[in-house]
C-alpha cells in the first residue's frame, strides 16, 4: 500500500492504526465516545480475514483479547470510563502473564456514567495503577488525528516487543476530530512481533529469561504446549509460592519497563531562551497550551513546554531538569490534578508547580492557560 | 488393558490441590478419557479454566492450558476460538465461576453458539473458598455464609443452557462416570456451544455441614437419586423426586465461527 491522505476522525485513525500495526482481532462493547474505533474495525477486520467481535460486557472483551493474544493474534479493545474499569482485572491478567495488547481508553468525563460525551483527561492515575497489585504501565497519550494513528501503530509496537498491555490514553475532543491525516505506505513505520521461541517445543519455558528480560512467546496451537495463569508463577509457567521466585518475577515485570525506557519514553520539549514559565500537558490540553504559548510569545513572554506523548512511565527526569531552570510549572489537564502529582514529585520542590483544571466537560481554552502565565510573568 | 492416563497428564504435577474425596478428580478423568475417544490433537486443544478447585485441573494435563480470573473462562475461550477456529476449546468451571460471577458470559456464549465444550463442575458449593453458597445450592441448605438455611434458590443449569441458546445440553454425575465420559465426548464432537452439567461432591465444605456422610456416601446418593433422561422419556412419572441426567438437547444450528467465516468469504478483498 502506498501513502495516502485522508480526513479522518481521530477514532478512525486509531482503528487504521491498528491495521497498519497488523491488528488482526477486535473485542469490545459499544461506549461513546470511543465506539467509532469498534465500527470501524467491524467493517474492515473480516475484509482482511481479520475477527471482531461485540462481547457481552467490556471484561468479556478483555478477556476475550487476551484469548485471541495467546493464538498469537495482535489484538485490541477501545472502551472510555465506566468500561475501562470493567477491563482492570483482566489487565492485570495481561501484566502478569506477559500478553500484549493495546486497551484504548477515549476519556469521558467520569466517575460514574459521568459525562458520557464531555472530554476529560480523568484517567491518568487509573492508567497507571488501575487494576489491583503492583504492576508495569505503559500509556500513550497522543495530541492529534495523525499522532493517534502513529501512536496506535507504536502502542502495538510495544505491546509486542515488550511482552505487555499498552493503553492508548485519548479522549472525547480528539477522538470525534477530524483532521486530515496521512497514512504512511506500508513499510514506512517498522513493525515488530513479539520474540518467538527458537527451541524445540521440548525445552520451552514460557517465561525462560536466559536471552533477556523479555522470555519468547510461543502462540497456543503451534506445538509449543504450555500453562498460562494469573497466579505468581515460576519461568515454567505454573503457579509458585516460593519467596525467592515470586520477587524476582515481580520486579522483573517492572523492569521491563524501566530497562527500556529508550524505546517507550516520548516527548517534545520546546525550550525558549531565557524562559522562565514552562507548561507541561498532553493530549488535547496540549493543543490549547501550543496556542497559549503562541499567543504569551507575540506578547514577549517566552514560555517553555514540554507535551508528553508517553505518560507512563513518567519522564520524572525531564521534569527534574526544568525545575532546574524555571521559577513556575503550569500543568493544564482536564480533571482536578493527577498528572500534577507526578510532576510535583518530579520536580522535587525545585520549583513552583500549579495546575489549570476543567471537569466541566468543556476543553481548557488557550486563554485560562495564557491568563495563568501572565498572572506571573 | 488399563487406559493410560499419563498420556495426557504432565508429569510431576500430582499431587492435586483437591481434599481428599472430592469429586472433581473423577470429572477429570472422564473429561481425559472424553478427549481420548474423540482423538483430539494434545497441540491442537486448549483448556481453559477461571478460578476455583475445579479451574485448577487445565494446569494438571498436557495441553495449551490457560487458568484465568473467576468467571471469566469463556471470554477468554471466545478470544481464542475467534482467533484461532481450527482448534478445540474446551472450558472447565465450577458453579460459582459458570453461573455466579461468570454467568453473563454463560448465557451470552450458549446464545452466541460458538463451537466450545463448557462442563461445570457442579459441586453445589464455593469449594475454593471454603463453602460459601453458589447459584446451584439447594434452597434451605447450609453454607457458611447461610448458616441458617439458604433463602435463595438454585439455577437448574440445563434449564439455563437450554433457555440461553446452546444447542448440546447434558447432565450427568461423578457416580456415573462411564455415560459422563460419553455425555462430555459427545459434547466435544458437537459444533456449536456445548454444556455438561457434570454433578460432583464437595464433602468437605458442602457434605459435612449438611450431615450428607462420607464421600462415598455422597456419590452413591447420585445412584439412588438420578434417572436417565432415555427412561423419563417413556415414563414420566419416573423422573418423581429424581434428578433426570442424560441429553437434553442436540440440534443442528449454525455455529458462530462457521457463519464469521462466511461473512469473511463474502466480503474480504
Ligand atoms: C473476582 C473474584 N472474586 C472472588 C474471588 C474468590 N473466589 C475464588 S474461587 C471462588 C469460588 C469458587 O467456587 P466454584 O466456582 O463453585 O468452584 P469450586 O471451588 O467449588 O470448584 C471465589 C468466590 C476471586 N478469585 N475473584
Amino acid at each position: 500500500m502506498s501513502e495516502k491522505v485522508v480526513f479522518y476522525q481521530g477514532n478512525e485513525a486509531c482503528a487504521e492504526g491498528a491495521l497498519y500495526a497488523g491488528c488482526n482481532f477486535f473485542a469490545g462493547y459499544p461506549i461513546t465516545p470511543s465506539t467509532e474505533v469498534a465500527e470501524f474495525l467491524a467493517r474492515r477486520l473480516p475484509k482482511q480475514g481479520g475477527a471482531f467481535i461485540q462481547m457481552e460486557d467490556e471484561i468479556a472483551a478483555m478477556a476475550a483479547v487476551i484469548g485471541a493474544s495467546l493464538t498469537g493474534a495482535k489484538s485490541i479493545t477501545a472502551t472510555s470510563g465506566p468500561g475501562m474499569s470493567l477491563k482492570l482485572e483482566n489487565l492485570g491478567f495481561a501484566c502478569i502473564t506477559e500478553v500484549p495488547c493495546v486497551i484504548v481508553n477515549v476519556m469521558r468525563g467520569g466517575p460514574s456514567t459521568g459525562l458520557p460525551t464531555g472530554p476529560s483527561q480523568s484517567d491518568v492515575m487509573q492508567a497507571r495503577w488501575g487494576t489491583h497489585g503492583d504492576h508495569p504501565a505503559i500509556a500513550l497519550a497522543p495530541d492529534s488525528v495523525q499522532e493517534i494513528f502513529t501512536e496506535t501503530v507504536r502502542a502495538f509496537n510495544l505491546a509486542e516487543r515488550l511482552r505487555t498491555p499498552v493503553i492508548l490514553l485519548t479522549d472525547e475532543i480528539i477522538g470525534h476530530m477530524r483532521e486530515k491525516f496521512t497514512i504512511p505506505a506500508e513499510g514506512e513505520i517498522e513493525i515488530w512481533d513479539r520474540p518467538r521461541p527458537t527451541v524445540p517445543p521440548e525445552e520451552y519455558k514460557p517465561y525462560d529469561i536466559s536471552e533477556g528480560i523479555i522470555p519468547p512467546m510461543a502462540d497456543f496451537g503451534s506445538g509449543y504446549r504450555f500453562h498460562v495463569t494469573g497466579l505468581n508463577h515460576d519461568e515454567t509457567g505454573f503457579p509458585t509460592n516460593i519467596p525467592s521466585l515470586v520477587e524476582p518475577e515481580e520486579r522483573r515485570l517492572m523492569a521491563k519497563i524501566t530497562e527500556n525506557l529508550d524505546i517507550i519514553e516520548k516527548y517534545e520539549y520546546m525550550e525558549k531562551k531565557g524562559s522562565k514559565v514552562g507548561v507541561i500537558s498532553f493530549g488535547s490540553s496540549a493543543r490549547s497550551t501550543r496556542s497559549a504559548i503562541a499567543m504569551a510569545g507575540e506578547g514577549g513572554t517566552s514560555v517553555d513546554f514540554l507535551r508528553l506523548i508517553t505518560l507512563w512511565p513518567f519522564p520524572s527526569h525531564v521534569v527534574n531538569e526544568m525545575a532546574d531552570k524555571l521559577d513556575l510549572i503550569i500543568v493544564p489537564e482536564m480533571n482536578l490534578g493527577q498528572m500534577i502529582e507526578e510532576v510535583e514529585r518530579s520536580a522535587e520542590g525545585k520549583t513552583e508547580v500549579i495546575g489549570v483544571n476543567r471537569v466541566d466537560g468543556e476543553p481548557i481554552t488557550p486563554d485560562q492557560i495564557l491568563e495563568k502565565i501572565r498572572e506571573v510573568s | 488393558m488399563a487406559f493410560d492416563y499419563a498420556q495426557y497428564m504432565r508429569p510431576g504435577k500430582l499431587p492435586h490441590i483437591w481434599c481428599p474425596g472430592c469429586a472433581h478428580g473423577i470429572v477429570m478423568k472422564s473429561i481425559i478419557r472424553a478427549i481420548d475417544r474423540e482423538q483430539l490433537d494434545k497441540d491442537n486443544t486448549v483448556l481453559v479454566s477461571g478460578i476455583g478447585c475445579a479451574s485448577r485441573m487445565p494446569g494438571y494435563v498436557d495441553f495449551n492450558t490457560l487458568h484465568t480470573t473467576h468467571g471469566r473462562a469463556l471470554g477468554f475461550a471466545t478470544g481464542v476460538k475467534m482467533a484461532k477456529p481450527s482448534m478445540d476449546v474446551i472450558v472447565v468451571s465450577g458453579d460459582g465461576d459458570a453461573l455466579a460471577i461468570g454467568g453473563n458470559h454463560f448465557i451470552h456464549s450458549c446464545r452466541r453458539n460458538i463451537n466450545i465444550t463448557l462442563i461445570v463442575f457442579n459441586n453445589n458449593i464455593y469449594g475454593m473458598t471454603g463453602g460459601q453458597f453458589s447459584p446451584t445450592t439447594p434452597h434451605g441448605k447450609l453454607a457458611s455464609t447461610t448458616p441458617y438455611g439458604n433463602p435463595d434458590y438454585a439455577f437448574d443449569v440445563v434449564d439455563l443452557a437450554i433457555g440461553a441458546g446452546a444447542s448440546y445440553v447434558a447432565r450427568g454425575t461423578a457416580y456415573h462416570s462411564v455415560p459422563l465420559t460419553r455425555l462430555i465426548a459427545d459434547g466435544i464432537a458437537h459444533r456449536g456451544f456445548s454444556v455438561i452439567d457434570a454433578l460432583c461432591t464437595c464433602p468437605t465444605t458442602y457434605g459435612r455441614r449438611n450431615k450428607l456422610g462420607s464421600a462415598t456416601d455422597m456419590l452413591l446418593w447420585f445412584k439412588g437419586n438420578t434417572v436417565g433422561k432415555k427412561i423419563v422419556d417413556k415414563k414420566p412419572e419416573k423422573a418423581e423426586g429424581k434428578i433426570v441426567t442424560g441429553v437434553f438437547r442436540q440440534d443442528e444450528k449454525p455455529e458462530y465461527c462457521d457463519e464469521y467465516a462466511k461473512i469473511i468469504e463474502k466480503v474480504s478483498d
